[in-house]
């Protein structure tokens, strides 16, 4: 069950483009803040705050031992989003199919209105 | 016949959905205000069901709807009727249990006849721009957001190695 304060935090952290190339760079593979750091041109701190709020909403976790700590991509939270918005771009085009199903129907069952097209399927 | 849906933004808050049906608009605007239709179109896909759909249909009276999928997560939207110019148009507050935006909108259905065919045209005006980029940078038209197509690609590949999900 995904809890509406999980989604929540993980869309405010994909709603970011520096958060969301971070994703990008890390589902190729591990890295550090300092790797991470380098192309996008930010000082560490800065880095160092996107990942905070990137782990927060539970898409990357980072290692506790070592200095280096590398950032991984954490695959559970970004299915959940991405399943979150595939569904919804997916949402109004079924719907207006459906739509135009019903619509037909009604329109079969005669209430009144004979003006129907008939286009061999769609 | 291809029923083409366009997506356009015209202000920075806002989403537009524009697309037409072959039939009056009575008979559309039935579809998209009786409980026993709405039912019927309405979210319901991908193992999705409506199990709540209340309907007061008047100027302040509430709507409600919830989905259920087979797994038995549930997703809940609800508003108040704003307008209700019948058949051409409805004005409604909506706001998701769930909140995947921040905040609530407004949605204004216009309808449009001609011939018989009738122009459906939804416009959701947000709270807030972050909101719509919210809404509109999610895949919604795919190639705007390049960051997006990187993610699915990655969820792809995240899919097929840890064997994820569905």
């Amino acid at each position: 069950m995904v809890t509406s304060d999980r989604l929540d935090a993980t869309f405010a952290a994909l709603a970011d483009p520096t958060r969301r190339a971070i994703l990008a760079r890390l589902a190729t593979g591990e890295a550090s803040v300092m790797e991470l750091a380098e192309p996008f041109s930010m000082s560490q701190p800065a880095i160092s705050k996107h990942l905070k709020v990137l782990e927060r909403a539970g898409l990357i976790s980072r290692s506790r031992d070592a200095q280096r700590r590398p950032c991984r991509i954490e695959a559970k939270a970004l299915e959940e989003a991405t399943d979150w918005l595939e569904s919804y771009r997916r949402l109004w085009e079924g719907n207006f199919q459906r739509l135009d199903a019903l619509l037909d129907e009604m329109k079969l069952s005669g209430k009144g209105h004979k003006r129907t097209r008939k286009q061999g399927g769609s | 016949m291809a029923h083409v849906l366009t997506l356009t933004t015209p202000s920075d808050r806002e989403v537009a959905m524009t697309r037409t049906f072959d039939a009056p608009r009575d008979m559309v605007f039935e579809a998209l205000t009786r409980p026993e239709l709405i039912k019927r179109w309405l979210g319901v896909q991908n193992g999705w069901e409506m199990v709540v759909c209340e309907v007061d249909l008047k100027v302040g009276g509430a709507y409600r709807y919830v989905w259920r999928r087979t797994d038995g997560m549930e997703m809940g939207m609800g508003g108040t009727y704003r307008e209700i110019v019948r058949p051409e148009r409805i004005v409604t507050t909506e706001s998701f249990d769930q909140s995947w935006y921040p905040g609530s909108a407004v949605g204004t259905v216009t309808l449009v006849e001609r011939d018989g065919v009738t122009t459906l045209t939804l416009t959701v005006l947000y709270d807030s721009r972050e909101a719509r980029d919210m809404v509109l940078q999610s895949p919604m038209e795919s190639g705007v957001e390049a960051g997006y197509q990187q993610l699915e690609k990655v969820l792809a590949s995240l899919q097929a190695e840890g064997g994820g999900a569905s």
